[in-house]
C-alpha cells in the first residue's frame, strides 16, 4: 500500500500530532493531495508580519483554524523608533474573521493597534472565543475590555501583557457576568487605573481553574492576602503594589495568605517594594520557577536574600540593583537557571549607579549549567569576559548584551568587542538570537555570518564600518529572519547585492544607516515580493535624493503594497514613480 | 590606529551619543555634509568633529560639559519599563513635599524639601547647620556616637522628633530612610528636659 492510497481522514489522523507550523507546512510541501487535506485541517495559523498576507487568503487557505497568532509592527517599535500611525491594525483581520473563523477560539496579537471596535467585533462575533492575549498592543480603553468580558461567555484567558490601554472611568471588570466560572487565566498589570476590588474578588471566588493572576499597580498590599485566601490554586502571580505601612497584622496575613499557596511556581509585580515585606513570601520560594522583580527596587543584599531561597528558579527577571554580588548568589544557588535578564534602573545616567559588571554574568555563565537566554544591561564588558561565557555555556540559544554606552570598547584592553562576540557565535552553535553592542568594526560580523548558521534574530546598533560587515551578514547567516539594524555605516552595495536573501527572511529594518533612495527604489523594482517602505516624517524622500534615507522597513509579502500607509511611509515598488508624481 | 586609539579613549568617557555629539541624533543625521566624510567617520564622531572645523559642535564640546544627549531608540528599553521607572521616580520626587520644622525655642519655623537629601546624616547636617546645634556624631551609614537603636538619642540635648501619617510623634531615625520622607508630615526638634526623657526609652 503506497502513502497515496491511504484514506484521507488516516492521513489527516497523522497530521493532527504534527504541530509545528514548520513541520505543517513542509508537509503541505509534498504533494496535491497533501497539500489539500493539510489545509483542511490545520487549526493554529502564526502569521510573524500581518502584512505577508491578506486576511482573506490565510481564510482561503486554511478555513478551520481555530487560533490566530499575529504580529504587527517591527521590533524597533518598542524603543520609539516607528512613529506612531505607521500601521499594525488588526481591525482588516478581525472582520475577515468574524465571517471565515466563526468559531475561533484564540486570538494573539503582538504590536499591533486594536481599537475598541475590534474588541467589541471579536465579542459579538465569535462565538466560542476563549483566549485573548495583547501583547504589547495599543489603541483600545476598557470600554474594548468590558464588551469582551459581557459577551464571551467561554472566556479562559485574557492576558493584556504590557499593553497600552485607556482608563477611562467604567467598572469593566464588573461586566463578567456572574455565570462566567471559566477564566484560567487573567493579566491585568499594565493597566494604570484602579479596577474594583469587590468586582475583582467576585471573579476570583467564582473561578475554581484560575491559575494565573497578575494584578496591576493600583491593587493595594493590604487587600492581597483576601485575594490569596480566595485562590490558593494559583500558579502564577503577579502582586499589586508591594508596599503598605509597617504593621504586623498586615504582615503576618500575607504571610500566611502565601503559605497556603502550595501551586505558586511563578510570581511577579513588585512594584514600590517595602523589603520589610518580602519574607511574606518566602514560604513559596523553594518552589518558584520564574521570578519578576524587574520592577523592584530593592537593593542587592534584599535580593540575595530572596533569590537565595529559590533552589528550583529557572526564570529570573531582575533590575541592576542585584549587582555582581547578588548574581554570585544566583549562580550558587538556582543550579536549573534558563534564562535571566538584568534591566538597567539608570539607563540615562551618566555614570554607574550600582556595582553590576561584566563579571556578575561571567559568574552566571559559570554556575547555571542549564543557562540559555540572557539579556543584559551594563556599563562594561571585555572580549576575556565574552569569551568564557561563550565557552562556559556552549548551549546559549538567545544572547542579548547591551552595554548602555554605544561603541565602548573592550575596557580592559580598549579594542573592539569583535572577537568577544565572535567567540558567542563560534562555541554556541545553536544561537538563534543575537544582540550586539559596544564597540564592533566589520570583523564580528565576519564571525556572525561565518558560524552563526543557526541564527534566525539580530540586532545591531552602532557597528561595523563598511558594506563588508551587511554582506557578511545577509550572505552567510543560513537561518536569519530578522535583521535590525540602528546607525551603521551600511549602504547600498550590501543591500543590492544580496536582494535575492530579502526574500528568504521576514523583514529587515534599517534605520540611520547610509542607504540611499535610489537604492531602495532599485531594490523595490528588482524585487516584487518585497515591500520597500521608507520612512520619513520630514517629507518625501525624494526631494532630498542626496541623503540617505532616515529608516527603511524592508519585509517580503505576497500581496503587494500595503493600503494603510500613513503619509510619512512610502512604497518603493515598480510604480514608484506612478505613485510620487 | 592613534587616531583610533583616540577615539577609543573618548568613547569610554561615560557620555550618551557618540563621541564628539552634542546635539540630538536626527538634526545631526540630516546636515548635508554628512554625506562628503567617507564611511570612517559615520561612526568616528570626533572625526566629523575634527573634519569640521567651523562646525558648531566643536566648540560646544569645548566649552560646554558633555550633555546627556538621549539618542532615539538606544538604549533599547521599552517605554512601559521607562514610563514604570519615571513613575516611581517622580511619585518620590512629588510625594516629598515641604515639610515644616520647628525647633524648640526658636521663633519661627523653617521648611524643608525632604526628597533633597539622600539618607538621615545629610537631615541631620542640614538640621543641625539651620538651627545651628549639634545632635551628635553621624557617621557614614546611619548615626553613630549619640543615636542607636535600643536607646535613642542618649545623652544629647537635642532630639529630632517628626510627625508622621497617623499623627503620632516619632523618633526621628527608627524606621528605614524611604519610609521616612513617606511618612513625615512634619519635624520638630526638642530639646531640653523634655528631649532627655525621649532619648532614655524607646
Amino acid at each position: 500500500m503506497s502513502y497515496s492510497s491511504l484514506p484521507e481522514d488516516v492521513l489527516e489522523h497523522v497530521f493532527s500530532f504534527v504541530q509545528s507550523d514548520k513541520d505543517r507546512n513542509v508537509i503541505s510541501l509534498v504533494c496535491k493531495s497533501w497539500y489539500e487535506i493539510e489545509r483542511w485541517c490545520r487549526r493554529r495559523i502564526f502569521v510573524g508580519n500581518c502584512y505577508a498576507v491578506s486576511p482573506r487568503m490565510a481564510i482561503r487557505r486554511f478555513p478551520e483554524v481555530r487560533s490566530v497568532e499575529l504580529k504587527g509592527k517591527p521590533h524597533f517599535a518598542d524603543f520609539n523608533l516607528v512613529p506612531e500611525g505607521w500601521g499594525g491594525y488588526v481591525y482588516p483581520w478581525i472582520r475577515a474573521m468574524a465571517g471565515g473563523y466563526p468559531w475561533l477560539e484564540e486570538l494573539k496579537l503582538k504590536r499591533m493597534v486594536v481599537t475598541d471596535e475590534s474588541l467589541e467585533l471579536i465579542a459579538k462575533s465569535l462565538k466560542n472565543f476563549k483566549v485573548l492575549v495583547l501583547s504589547s498592543c495599543e489603541g483600545f480603553s476598557t470600554h474594548g475590555l468590558a464588551a469582551i468580558a459581557a459577551d464571551c461567555k467561554n472566556l479562559k484567558e485574557l492576558d493584556l501583557w504590557e499593553s497600552d490601554v485607556e482608563d477611562p472611568s467604567g467598572n469593566w471588570l464588573s461586566k463578567f457576568p456572574d455565570t462566567c466560572t471559566s477564566l484560567v487565566s487573567l493579566n491585568i498589570a499594565c493597566l494604570g487605573s484602579e479596577v474594583s476590588f469587590s468586582a475583582l474578588e467576585r471573579l476570583v471566588v467564582r473561578c475554581p481553574n484560575l491559575r494565573t493572576l497578575r494584578l496591576n499597580r493600583a491593587v493595594p498590599l493590604e487587600k492581597l492576602a483576601h485575594l490569596l485566601r480566595q485562590a490558593p490554586q494559583l500558579v502564577e502571580l503577579g502582586t499589586g503594589t508591594y508596599s503598605a505601612d509597617l504593621r504586623p497584622d498586615i504582615f503576618s496575613n500575607l504571610a500566611g495568605a502565601f503559605s497556603g499557596c502550595k501551586e505558586l511556581k511563578s510570581l511577579s509585580g513588585f512594584w514600590d517594594v517595602v523589603p520589610a515585606y518580602l519574607p511574606a513570601v518566602y514560604s513559596v520560594c523553594s518552589g518558584l520557577t520564574t521570578l519578576n522583580l524587574s520592577y523592584a527596587t530593592i537593593q542587592s543584599p534584599d535580593l540575595i536574600k530572596l533569590v537565595s531561597q529559590c533552589p528550583k528558579l529557572q526564570c529570573l527577571w531582575v533590575l541592576d540593583y542585584i549587582e555582581d554580588s547578588g548574581l554570585e548568589a544566583l549562580a550558587a544557588t538556582c543550579k536549573d537557571l534558563r534564562e535571566l535578564r538584568v534591566f538597567p534602573s539608570e539607563p540615562f545616567g551618566d555614570e554607574p549607579n550600582v556595582s553590576l559588571t561584566e563579571q556578575g554574568l561571567v559568574l552566571v555563565s559559570e554556575g547555571c549549567p542549564k543557562l540559555e537566554s540572557v539579556l543584559y544591561f551594563c556599563r562594561r564588558m571585555s572580549n576575556d569576559a565574552l569569551v568564557t561565557i561563550a565557552k562556559n555555556r556552549p548551549s546559549m540559544i538567545r544572547f542579548r548584551l547591551c552595554i548602555i554606552d554605544p561603541q565602548t570598547p573592550d575596557y580592559l584592553t580598549l579594542e573592539p568587542l569583535d572577537v568577544g562576540f565572535g567567540a558567542i557565535v563560534q562555541h554556541c552553535k545553536d544561537l538563534r538570537r543575537l544582540s550586539l553592542s559596544g564597540l564592533l568594526t566589520d570583523r564580528v560580523f565576519e564571525y556572525i555570518g561565518t558560524y552563526a548558521k543557526k541564527l534566525e534574530m539580530l540586532s545591531v546598533a552602532f557597528a561595523g564600518e563598511s558594506d563588508l560587515g551587511l554582506h557578511h551578514v545577509l550572505s552567510g547567516c543560513d537561518s536569519l529572519r530578522k535583521l535590525e539594524i540602528m546607525d551603521c555605516p551600511f549602504g547600498d552595495k550590501a543591500l543590492l547585492a544580496n536582494a535575492a536573501k530579502l526574500e528568504t527572511m521576514r523583514s529587515l529594518w534599517m534605520s540611520s544607516c547610509s542607504v540611499s533612495f535610489e537604492a531602495c527604489k532599485l531594490l523595490g523594482q528588482k524585487m516584487p515580493r518585497l515591500n520597500v517602505e521608507v520612512i520619513d516624517e520630514s517629507g518625501p524622500p525624494d526631494s532630498r535624493p542626496e541623503l540617505p534615507v532616515k529608516k527603511l522597513y524592508i519585509y517580503r509579502t505576497v500581496t503587494g503594497r500595503r493600503i494603510d500607509m500613513p503619509g510619512f511611509v512610502w512604497n518603493v515598488g515598480e510604480d514608484s514613480a506612478l505613485r510620487l508624481s | 590606529m592613534a587616531f583610533e586609539r583616540d577615539l577609543n579613549l573618548e568613547a569610554t568617557e561615560l557620555r550618551l551619543g557618540l563621541p564628539g555629539t552634542q546635539e540630538s541624533r536626527s538634526n545631526k543625521r540630516s546636515l548635508p555634509d554628512m554625506n562628503i566624510v567617507d564611511d570612517q567617520d559615520h561612526r568616528s564622531g570626533s572625526s566629523r568633529v575634527i573634519a569640521n572645523a567651523s562646525n558648531a559642535t566643536k566648540s560646544e564640546e569645548e566649552t560646554t560639559p558633555p550633555s546627556k544627549t538621549q539618542v532615539v531608540g538606544w538604549p533599547p528599553i521599552r517605554s512601559y519599563r521607562k514610563n514604570s521607572l519615571q513613575a516611581k521616580k517622580s511619585e518620590a520626587e512629588a510625594s516629598g513635599i515641604y515639610v515644616k520644622v520647628s525647633m524648640d525655642g526658636a521663633p519661627y519655623l523653617r521648611k524643608i524639601h525632604l526628597n533633597i537629601y539622600k539618607d538621615y546624616p545629610e537631615l541631620l547636617k542640614a538640621l543641625e547647620d539651620m538651627f545651628k546645634f549639634k545632635v551628635g556624631n553621624v557617621c557614614d551609614d546611619y548615626f553613630s556616637g549619640e543615636y542607636s537603636e535600643s536607646e535613642g538619642y542618649n545623652g544629647s540635648e537635642f532630639v529630632p522628633t517628626y510627625e508622621d501619617k497617623d499623627g503620632d510623634w516619632m523618633l526621628v531615625g527608627d524606621v528605614p530612610w524611604e519610609m521616612f520622607i513617606t511618612s513625615c508630615k512634619r519635624l520638630r526638634v526638642m530639646k531640653g528636659s523634655e528631649a532627655r526623657g525621649l532619648g532614655c526609652a524607646v
